[in-house]
């Protein structure tokens, strides 16, 4: 029944992935190449990026940035939602300044990073870390706080030691929240990197994408692009496994 | 015979949330639980027994007075008590996230226990109270007697010296009840446990306790009565009355 369920989600969403190939086809048409090009030179141009090394080296870049970006703001959102957990004074202090941060455009953030920063790759993970750590931090201080307190006290119970209560309860009930907060920041994050390296980067997809611009390349700009889309897809199918695999034990109803 | 539990003179307020003023949830509280003994607390919803359990437990501090457990304080000593007070809450408190068995497992983690002699107890504990066969079901897969049993289990697991069991029972039908509790009786008699029963149920009380021990509000000891294996039913019917006297004009006052 389940299999059947996804199958036919799956032949659902591949055929509205079919019709918009199908409008741009058509289009292309009726178009000039610079603005519609046919579907098969965009499907060209991306079998290129995948099965040649230097060029798929700049969507591993990429991905790698991305990676780390949202690496450094999980942990230290982390670290930092525990903190102000433990501490009402200090997240009277902190929560305006992430709530502060979190309202400046990632364009401002690319821009104030290659004022003050002059490593490429420290800019972007610079970038990255400031638009999605108040994120993460919030989104972790919120499930900390939405923790059972009948658990807390049942474990609380037995006299654990603060890494076993970390480790047997916290991370157990943060587990889903973390998830959430990390599909959540993957397509932001996914948007903030191709502008930042589309400013300040000498290698990557939005550097790919700034020289398509240049060239005038429709084919080559949507190839990229899809090669970012192609990197999400692949993050969030991983990140569906992780929660199939670490939830389990959560009841399905028939019905689903 | 020795005191496990001693209360002296204990008094708990808080700050009420509403006006601004003061709560007293225990009002002078002094009794005492020998080792060995199983006492049923009975009073009405609000009448402070669960902030009598929380400060036995050591979640919560008294303004006044006294709280002893084995000697020390529940509260300043909280590292004493590891692996020494077992607890079964109002509901089971299982995590969703572990098997049954892990759920046993998890009182041994706490303490360090080798693994595959944690894992012996837990299975030993499952199967004393009928669960074998669900070891490795999630608890959403469990009724609510089945759940409460793990939590049973996970309580006794652990060896401790003092049971505190806060109306454990309340939430099941009255045929698992009944069988829970002679089954948590038998087990407490067996292992020699020290056990501390609240209920707001006066047969329940009745069918547990060696004492029974009636609370006014705010909590303070209205009525004191001690069981006996050779209490007759005909005796338990006057005792049953009187606590509901003393129940009904608790109403009355208040």
């Amino acid at each position: 029944m389940m299999s059947f369920g996804i199958s036919k989600r799956a032949i659902q969403a591949t055929a509205s992935l079919l019709g918009l190939a199908v409008v741009w086809q058509i289009a292309s048409l009726f178009f000039p190449p610079f603005l519609f090009p046919p579907v098969t030179a965009i499907a060209k141009y991306v079998w290129e990026i995948l099965s040649s090394w230097t060029l798929f080296v700049d969507v591993l870049m990429t991905s790698g940035r991305i990676f780390a970006g949202l690496m450094g703001a999980f942990v230290l959102g982390g670290v930092l939602a525990l903190l102000l957990y433990a501490s009402r004074t200090l997240e009277n202090y902190i929560s305006p300044v992430l709530t502060f941060l979190q309202g400046i455009p990632a364009l401002s953030w690319v821009v104030i990073a290659i004022i003050w920063f002059h490593g490429v790759e420290f800019r972007i993970f610079f970038i990255m870390l400031m638009t999605t750590l108040p994120a993460f931090t919030f989104q972790i201080l919120g499930a900390i706080r939405a923790m059972s307190k009948d658990l807390y006290e049942m474990v609380l119970s037995f006299r654990p030691r603060r890494m076993q209560m970390f480790r047997m309860l916290f991370l157990p009930t943060l587990i889903p929240d973390i998830i959430t907060a990390w599909r959540v920041n993957l397509g932001n994050a996914a948007r903030v990197v191709v502008v930042a390296e589309l400013v300040g980067a000498t290698g990557g997809v939005g550097y790919q994408l700034l020289r398509q611009q240049q060239l005038f390349d429709m084919a080559g700009a949507i190839a990229w692009t899809l090669q970012l889309v192609l990197f999400v897809l692949v993050m969030q199918q991983i990140l569906t496994f992780l929660e199939n695999h670490f939830l389990r034990y959560r009841a399905v109803s028939e019905r689903a | 015979m020795t005191n496990v539990i001693e209360f002296t003179n204990v008094k708990k307020i808080f700050p009420s949330q509403n006006d601004g003023g003061n709560f007293v949830a225990v009002d002078d509280l002094t009794f005492n639980v020998a080792k060995g003994e199983i006492v049923a607390v009975l009073g009405k919803t609000g009448c402070g027994k669960s902030t009598m359990f929380n400060l036995l437990s050591g979640l919560i501090a008294p303004t006044s007075g006294t709280v002893r457990t084995s000697g020390h304080d529940p509260f300043t000593d909280f590292e004493y008590f590891r692996g020494r007070i077992g607890i079964v809450f109002q509901n089971d408190r299982l995590m969703p996230w572990r098997t049954a068995l892990d759920n046993v497992l998890l009182g041994l983690e706490i303490l360090d226990r080798p693994r595959q002699e944690s894992v012996d107890i837990a299975k030993r504990w499952l199967a004393r109270l009928g669960l074998s066969a669900h070891e490795n079901d999630y608890p959403h897969a469990l009724s609510g007697g089945m759940r409460q049993r793990v939590s049973l289990a996970r309580a006794f697991a652990v060896e401790p010296e003092i049971l505190l069991c806060d109306e454990p029972f309340s939430a099941l039908d009255e045929m698992t009840a009944r069988d829970l509790r002679q089954e948590f009786v038998r087990i407490t008699r067996q292992n020699h446990n020290t056990a501390l029963f609240i209920t707001h149920s006066i047969n329940e009380a009745l069918e547990i306790g060696d004492r029974i021990v009636v609370f006014h509000r705010p909590a303070k000891i209205a009525l004191e009565a001690r069981l006996t294996r050779d209490t007759s039913e005909q005796e338990k019917a006057v005792l049953r009355d009187k606590i509901i006297e003393v129940l009904a004009g608790e109403k009355r006052m208040a």
